[in-house]
């Protein structure tokens, strides 16, 4: 492990991939390695993509990459699709939009799937995203799965989101609803030579315009992912809300509360394995639950046994 | 436990993935991460996605009779890359004739018309290296 940590610092692609696959799997090895790897990590510049199936993400991912290069940087992608719920099994299909970039010295694409994680990213992403920052690349894309409404974990993980919309899915109301449409930096209109691109952009500049505590006004940019119009435009907005994140402190704000949250959650899933086999000998949660549903106990009388059982042995 | 990953490829100028995709969902239903990268891909693009993805397995489906050339070159390739632990098989429409030579080039299985995806799923899962 300590060798394919040294060649993926070096940039060996091979090392890398097999990092990530070790921190996505396996906890125990991922500790190990996200420990090895922390002083390389927080150079890289993390942009989340994310929209409903079908508007272009992937084909933007793509654009925006190519361009990234051309002006020097190292780019990394972490693309992800959904996870069967029944067989979990996965087609990871972002690839397919990406082809010229496989053989890109200066670009790693990886596909993961959501595995059962709900908020558009997969559990690990996280980890994956870790391993690409210490490897030295200077953007790292992750692409969401297609969202709805409510999948905005990407705000706990990437310093720009963009958020892509294309006509004809529904009207003003839609941008005025709570979730997805709060979260992004740069609103990116694709298919934008569709009828009612025009119409989409004034709805969504409308909605940005009610939104009064903000010291950053999203900018809404019309791009055409599939035949690379605008492309230079977005980038040129992405490296304005950098400097807008570096210049207001927000960027450093930005990341000490997902920081935070990342901690916090990390205890949160160790306090949860120590209540589970400290107290759930001989299957004690499940006779629990029966109780609870015979109204013998109620569920915050259960919960009260469990943590004082880890007291207990405390004591 | 860590799902078996399955690079589905289309290596070559062969424009018919109708099969590529069935195998594609036959996999993702046998509980496969299954990574497809659409159509004519070069050795160079498959061995370059199957070592970035950290596959177990690559299949490669062809129906334009360049299999033997382009199967026996991504072997090549990924030896160069030290990333001959992955294991390959083929489908398509393969000759008998050529399956032999396919074998010794370092194709685990060649899998012919009339095979079920039970069978390609069986093999898979006794033949990946771990």
């Amino acid at each position: 492990m300590e060798n394919l940590i040294q060649l993926s610092l070096k940039g060996n692609k091979r090392a890398c991939a097999k990092l990530i696959t070790l921190v996505e799997n396996y906890p125990e090895e991922a500790e190990k390695v996200l420990k090895e790897i922390h002083q390389y990590t927080g150079k890289a510049h993390i942009i989340g993509i994310t929209g409903p199936p079908g508007a272009g993400k992937s084909t933007l991912t793509d654009k925006l990459t190519k361009g990234l290069v051309d002006q020097g940087y190292k780019v990394g992608i972490i693309a992800i699709d959904p996870t069967s719920p029944y067989s979990g099994g996965s087609i990871l299909g972002d690839r397919i939009r990406m082809q010229d970039l496989a053989l890109n010295t200066n670009v790693f694409i990886r596909s993961m799937g959501t595995r059962g994680y709900l908020g558009g990213l997969s559990k690990y992403t996280k980890n994956a995203l870790k391993v690409l920052d210490a490897a030295g690349y200077d953007y790292i894309i992750i692409e969401t799965v297609g969202v709805g409404q409510s999948e905005v974990d990407i705000v706990k993980t990437a310093d720009t989101i963009l958020m892509i919309m294309v006509p004809g899915l529904g009207d003003d109301i839609q941008s005025i609803k709570a979730g997805i449409m709060e979260i992004g930096d740069i609103f990116v209109i694709n298919k934008s030579d569709l009828f009612g691109a025009d119409r989409t952009a004034t709805e969504v500049n409308m909605m940005l315009d009610l939104s009064m505590n903000m010291d950053r006004r999203p900018p809404v940019i019309k791009v055409i992912a599939s035949k690379n119009e605008g492309i230079d435009d977005l980038i040129a907005e992405i490296k304005s809300h950098i400097d807008y994140l570096k210049e207001s402190g927000r960027l450093i704000e930005r990341r000490t509360k997902n920081l935070k949250l990342e901690v916090v959650e990390l205890i949160e899933s160790e306090l949860r394995k120590i209540v589970i086999t400290h107290t759930d000998s001989e299957n004690r949660l499940d006779k629990e639950v029966i109780n609870i549903l015979n109204k013998e106990k109620n569920m915050y009388e259960v919960r009260d046994e469990f943590l004082g059982g880890i007291n207990g042995k405390k004591d | 436990m860590k799902p078996i990953r399955v690079l589905i490829a289309k290596p070559g100028l062969d424009g018919h993935d109708r099969g590529a995709k069935l195998i594609a969902r036959a996999l993702r239903d046998a509980g496969m991460e299954v990574i497809y990268t659409g159509l004519r891909q070069t050795p160079e693009q498959i061995v370059a996605a199957a070592v970035q993805e950290d596959v177990d397995v690559i299949g490669m489906s062809l129906l334009s009779g360049a299999h033997n050339y382009l199967f026996p070159r991504v072997v090549e390739l990924l030896k160069e890359q030290d990333a001959d632990d992955i294991l390959i098989v083929g489908g398509g429409v393969i000759p008998d004739d050529d399956i032999p030579a396919l074998k010794e080039a370092g194709i685990a299985e060649i899998f012919t018309p009339g095979t079920t995806t039970t069978q390609m799923i069986e093999f898979i899962k006794t033949n990946i290296k771990r």
